[in-house]
């Protein structure tokens, strides 16, 4: 009951944030320089993701003004399973900065009718870092990375699907 | 062109709107991630690794799962894991589970985009990265 009070007045980021702080005063009392320095690494990620914030606010807005939910119904449209996978898989593989970043564009777009399966499928194909593929295979080979990005790419389609199984017929 | 233009204003007031809200979640993650950062250090692996397959496969996937940052690092990290004789399939376990779970990340995505929407993906996710893995290995033999 208490809690429930504390999740409406403050709301779920709220009580986030509030348990976050709450593990830096933990870390701040064991060990300052711990302390410093992850404030300090906040401090340099927030400047690094400076744009792609930026990034991510124009093109919700973009997608205010374009994705109308017809559009997201017409473009990922039952009749049109392939071309919807494969644009959802070249946006994941395309897609970059935290992923956290992308989760604000995806409710707009799933308040707009793209089924859970893409997100899922979008999400999973993040996984694959294009600009990071050089350093991938100077590291593990051209093989290995081959075949990765293989499973990847068919594994978020058995993910979208059973997500979306899991979700509709309430099995957890 | 004025009613584009209205239509422009209102999305970004509405934009604003939903950032301003989403700010403090995304600002908790960061933090978040980058606690974990320090606190688990690159080699924390070598701390935990049993030797014994089977539990060393969830332990690394654990950790993949909570450790965050770019996912160069966690490379960086497998090819240290590799020179020091763990294998790729815990390997590959251990950078699957960096890019596709995430702990940290959670809170956020289960507030934006569903508790349970995002609990399912994740757990699904924990046991793919052991499927993945164990069919590399079986399709690096074959091919």
């Amino acid at each position: 009951m208490m809690l429930k009070k504390i999740y409406n007045r403050i709301g779920g980021a709220g009580i986030f944030l509030g348990l976050v702080s709450i593990l830096y005063i933990i870390l701040l009392i064991l060990d300052f320089n711990k302390f410093l320095l992850s404030l300090k690494n906040t401090f340099n990620t927030f400047i690094s993701i400076i744009w792609i914030l930026v990034v991510v606010f124009v093109l919700m807005i973009i997608s205010d003004l374009i994705f109308t939910k017809k559009l997201v119904l017409k473009l990922f449209n039952k009749n049109k399973k392939i071309l919807s996978w494969l644009l959802i898989i070249i946006a994941g593989l395309v897609s970059t900065g935290p992923i956290y970043l992308w989760y604000p564009l995806l409710k707009d777009l799933k308040d707009k009718g793209l089924e859970n399966k893409y997100i899922v499928g979008f999400l999973y194909n993040r996984s694959i870092k294009l600009p990071l593929l050089p350093i991938m295979i100077s590291y593990f080979g051209l093989k290995y990375v081959l075949i990765l990005m293989f499973l990847i790419i068919t594994f978020s389609i058995i993910n979208g699907y059973l997500v979306e199984y899991i979700l509709n017929h309430n099995i957890m | 062109m004025d009613n584009i233009l209205i239509k422009l204003k209102k999305s970004i007031k509405k934009n604003i709107r939903g950032f301003s809200k989403i700010i403090p979640l995304l600002f908790g993650v960061i933090l978040l991630i980058n606690l974990l950062k320090v606190v688990f250090s690159n080699n924390f692996y070598s701390k935990i690794i049993t030797n014994n397959i089977i539990i060393d496969s969830f332990l690394v996937n654990i950790l993949g799962s909570i450790m965050a940052g770019n996912a160069i690092i966690s490379y960086e990290i497998g090819k240290d894991m590799l020179i020091s004789g763990l294998g790729i399939f815990l390997v590959t376990i251990f950078m699957l589970a960096w890019v596709t779970v995430g702990i940290a990340q959670l809170p956020a995505e289960s507030i934006l985009l569903g508790k349970k929407f995002s609990l399912v993906r994740n757990i699904l996710n924990f046991i793919f990265n052991i499927i993945i893995s164990i069919l590399l290995i079986l399709l690096m033999r074959i091919l």
